[in-house]
């Protein structure tokens, strides 16, 4: 079966077991002095209230998106490299992507549900927010092509090249709305920088979050790999299942 | 055969396609017209609204007309091997990216002309600054059939084409839309000044897809 494979390099799990387990476990703990921190150890913000606690998810999980974006493109450019390519590329592209939009989709949705006691509205579009926004439809797009049955080299090729003019849009959309936002609107009702100052237990609480994120996304990915590398061997030994059953029948 | 003449091959294939067939006169510019009265119906046009969001709307239609347009450019080859055919004609890949991408360029620009058109004339809106009109409109029309051009390479052959273009094109054309508005309206208002910047971005949109797509159309076109 693994002569069928993309690649000899036939590697079924990122990280070894026990340092997975180790992940697994620190992410954990980290989630716990998260809830902790979050919920009890830090004060209420003196304007926000407790609204404010929303941020020790919400920043962080922007933060974990950012990476797995960026892990995906540099994946995809190491598949598209000849000398490093190797389905383990594609299998880390596809599996942080989908990790990255989850986060993406998270972080619109936290900030929302934030935005309303703090700033009265659901949405605003603030430059951060739509091009947020745009983030997650052009990955969106991204998964989509994904999705689509094709040869596995044909279909890494393909994801590898999406992933690469998709991550180049990402400074242009970015670049654009924050012109659209400046240049016509002297005076930006919400101030982009909410909290410029903060100090001791709450930039603690924030920093706990970006930790126990970071691991949450290290164990997803090294879950969501495995499970990417037995699709695949699903799909050969459905395949070989079907042959059989056809000739068998033929005889 | 030189790249120029290669190029020459492709743009005037789909060009001859595209007289013959005249797609783009009785389906894509008759789509684009209705979607403009749509406005209308949509927006109340007594209160000066279609006036002011003129820019915007109009660049709404483009882009959804360039959808069909684009479709269409890679739909012509789906039928009697034609894309075998092509394939093994020997031709350079980034030569071919360029002959379809002027091919969806040139239709796009009569789609312009036309729509814009009507949209002067339906929505009342008084012209200024032809200049910055034309420049953003021949840089965004480089960047929508680059752009294109590649994402319809990348959805040609797939089963599901039709919806997947739009959800893939559509968020990465959406500077090209933000820009292209913004510099209509600083033209039309009478400061073209504040366009440029605009007409810069768009026009480096136009470079880096036009680049990429050169580079990315080769392999992705083989896999089709």
């Amino acid at each position: 079966m693994s002569e069928k494979r993309l690649n000899n390099d036939d590697r079924s799990a990122l990280l070894p077991r026990a340092v997975g387990r180790v992940v697994d476990a620190l992410t954990l703990v980290s989630i716990g002095a998260l809830t902790f921190f979050g919920l009890w150890a830090s004060p209420a913000d003196v304007v926000q209230g407790d609204a404010q606690r929303i941020m020790y998810l919400h920043v962080p999980a922007a933060w974990a998106a950012y990476v797995a974006f960026g892990i995906t493109t540099l994946a995809s450019l190491l598949w598209l490299w000849p000398r490093t390519r190797s389905a383990v590329w594609d299998r880390v592209a596809g599996a942080s992507a989908e990790i990255g939009l989850i986060f993406t989709g998270l972080t619109l949705l936290l900030g929302s549900l934030w935005g309303r006691p703090v700033w009265g509205v659901w949405w605003a579009w603030d430059a951060r927010l739509v091009s947020t926004a745009v983030l997650f439809f052009l990955y969106l797009g991204y998964l989509a092509i994904r999705a689509v049955p094709a040869e596995p080299i044909v279909r890494a090729r393909r994801s590898a090249i999406t992933a690469v003019i998709v991550f180049i849009d990402v400074p242009i959309v970015h670049f654009s709305v924050n012109w659209w936002r400046t240049l016509h609107q002297k005076a930006t009702v919400f101030n982009p920088e909410l909290n410029p100052e903060i100090h001791g237990v709450m930039a603690l609480t924030l920093w706990i979050g970006v930790v126990a994120f970071t691991l949450l996304y290290v164990s997803l990915m090294n879950r969501r790999y495995q499970l990417a590398y037995l699709e695949e061997g699903l799909e050969e030994t459905a395949l070989d299942a079907a042959i059989l059953q056809r000739s068998g029948g033929v005889k | 055969m030189n790249a120029f003449s290669e190029i020459k091959l492709i743009a005037g294939k789909d060009l001859r396609i595209e007289m013959r067939s005249r797609i783009l006169l009785s389906q894509v510019l008759p789509f684009g017209a209705i979607v403009v009265l749509l406005f209308a119906f949509a927006l109340d046009p007594d209160r000066g609204i279609l006036t002011r969001v003129a820019p915007g709307l109009f660049w709404i239609t483009v882009l959804l007309a360039a959808l069909l347009a684009i479709g269409r450019a890679f739909s012509i080859e789906q039928q009697h091997g034609a894309r075998d055919g092509l394939r093994l004609a020997g031709l350079d890949g980034s030569s071919v990216f360029i002959g379809k991408a002027i091919a969806i360029a040139v239709q796009l620009v009569i789609l312009e002309a036309v729509l814009g058109l009507t949209v002067v004339v339906l929505y009342g809106v008084e012209v200024h600054g032809v200049v910055v009109l034309v420049a953003t409109a021949t840089a965004a029309t480089i960047g929508l059939a680059a752009a294109g051009t590649l994402y319809g390479v990348l959805a040609a052959g797939l089963r599901a084409r039709e919806t997947l273009l739009p959800l893939l094109l559509l968020p990465v054309l959406a500077p090209v839309m933000l820009g292209a508005t913004r510099a209509f309206e600083d033209g039309l208002e009478g400061v073209p000044g504040d366009a440029w910047p605009w007409v810069a971005l768009l026009t480096v949109f136009a470079l880096l897809y036009t680049g990429v797509g050169m580079l990315a159309f080769g392999p992705l076109w083989e896999d089709t």
